[in-house]
């Protein structure tokens, strides 16, 4: 049997609170048209989203598990990059 | 469960001191509760036993549409009508996830889908059996998704990523599935005599097999033990059945229906339903294909493929045509 497969496409949606929109899974569609239509089917049958984005999977770049180190380390030792690294007397005020 | 009696491919739990750096350093990361993820290195067995595993899963929630497809259009009222399509659909949307979290493992669905349809790949046993009556969509929401539920749950701390996402989404939409179930049954019992009696009749035909969902016990079982220490498995088959009685013989009561077993009681010890075991005979003839209903299941899906093939090539050439359409006028604007 010969298979003429659909291409792969991931999906996102942005829920109704104005966030980001968001990866919720993947499905087939021959193009973005019928997967937006497959998408809206399949991942908003219950009012979660009111938009949604399609990407064809094989067009989105990754990171690499190995690069874990290199990527995301170096931020270990910038705690000088969270507010509460600072000692604000109380008297300032929020801040 | 409507993934039973997978195979790993080990031959059991490989013993630390026997394993390689790479293979422990996999392992403390399960045991320390991470994911596995896509890309990650994993062992060539974890792949293959979670390909088989969520490959079946899929399968079953798609051959599983046909048992309640079979009342969509004979139900009472457009109101179940409406409810039955919606988790009808609802499954659809479940083999998805499970076939796009096995595709990440390195297996096409089309793949998959020879695999079903060769008969190389299995779907659960409960959906060879039929469908008789409008009580059996009653039965089949709070018994068969009752056990779905049973398993799923647990599977939704499974270590593979995919894996684990697909299962939460699945559970959020279960719920409904099982309570439309018991809201059926409800109608039915506290109907006329003859309803209750259909009621009483799907429950005498769904409860053992409902009790095969989970497999035959695997506590000597080597595979299970390499799935549960992958944590691609929970809990023993055992565990799930005895906790699937215990949930569901109140309801039954509360339903004023009996549950077809005489040597049902309560054991005030082990603070748990004694029960009897189904026919595992029974269960064996159905998964090598001579259950009630196998040979209809799998031509009605042989049926769905190739009857849809002009479908799917049709979109194809069809996206392909705008596609070279779309580039044509671009270079005619340049
Ligand atoms: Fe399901
Ligand atoms: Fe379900």
């Amino acid at each position: 049997m010969t298979t003429n497969e659909w291409p792969l496409w991931e999906i996102f949606i942005r829920g109704q609170h104005g966030l980001s929109h968001r990866h919720v899974g993947s499905l087939h569609a021959p193009d973005a048209e019928m997967a937006i239509k497959h998408a809206r089917d399949v991942y908003t049958r219950r009012n979660e989203g009111v938009s949604i984005w399609v990407a064809k999977a094989e067009n989105i770049a990754a990171s690499a598990p190995s690069d874990k180190g290199p990527l995301f380390e170096p931020s270990n030792d910038k705690v000088y990059r969270h507010p509460t690294f600072f000692d604000i007397p109380d008297e300032a005020g929020h801040m | 469960m409507y993934a039973q009696m997978v195979k790993s491919t080990g031959q059991g739990v490989k013993p630390r001191e026997e394993m390689s750096p790479q293979e422990r350093a996999f392992q403390d990361r399960i045991d320390a509760d991470q994911k596995i993820e896509p890309k990650d290195w994993m062992p060539d067995a974890y792949r293959k036993t979670l390909i088989r595993q969520i490959g079946q899963h899929a399968h079953s929630e798609i051959v599983g549409q046909l048992p309640e497809g079979n009342w969509i259009t004979r139900a009472p009222t457009l109101e179940r009508k409406a409810i039955l399509l919606a988790k009808v659909q609802d499954e659809a949307g479940h083999g998805l996830y499970l076939y796009c979290a096995a595709e990440t493992l390195g297996v096409s669905r089309d793949e998959l889908t020879q695999d079903l349809l060769s008969g190389r790949m299995k779907y659960s046993s409960i959906f060879n059996y039929p469908t008789l009556t409008w009580a059996d969509m009653g039965a089949v929401g709070w018994l068969v998704d009752g056990a779905a539920i049973m398993n799923q749950v647990p599977l939704q701390r499974t270590s593979y990523g995919p894996y684990s996402r697909a299962m939460i989404r699945i559970c959020k939409e279960e719920s409904f599935h099982q309570r439309q179930g018991y809201d059926i049954m409800m109608k039915m019992a506290n109907g006329s005599d003859a309803q209750k009696k259909m009621a009483q009749d799907a429950l005498n035909r769904f409860w053992y097999p409902s009790l095969m969902m989970f497999g035959p016990s695997d506590k000597e079982s080597v595979h299970s033990a390499q799935s549960m220490a992958w944590k691609i498995k929970i809990n023993t088959n055992d565990e799930l059945r005895q906790k699937f009685v215990d949930q569901t013989v109140p309801q039954a009561e509360l339903l004023g229906l009996s549950i077809p077993d005489p040597d049902l009681r309560w054991n005030e010890e082990r603070g748990h339903y004694d029960f009897s075991e189904p026919d595992w005979t029974e269960f064996f003839d159905v998964l090598r294909g001579a259950g009630p209903c196998n040979t209809d299941r799998m031509a009605a899906r042989r049926n769905a493929w190739d009857d849809g093939a002009w479908f799917r090539d049709g979109l194809m050439a069809h996206a392909e045509k705008k596609r070279a359409r779309a580039a044509a006028a671009k270079t005619a604007a340049e």
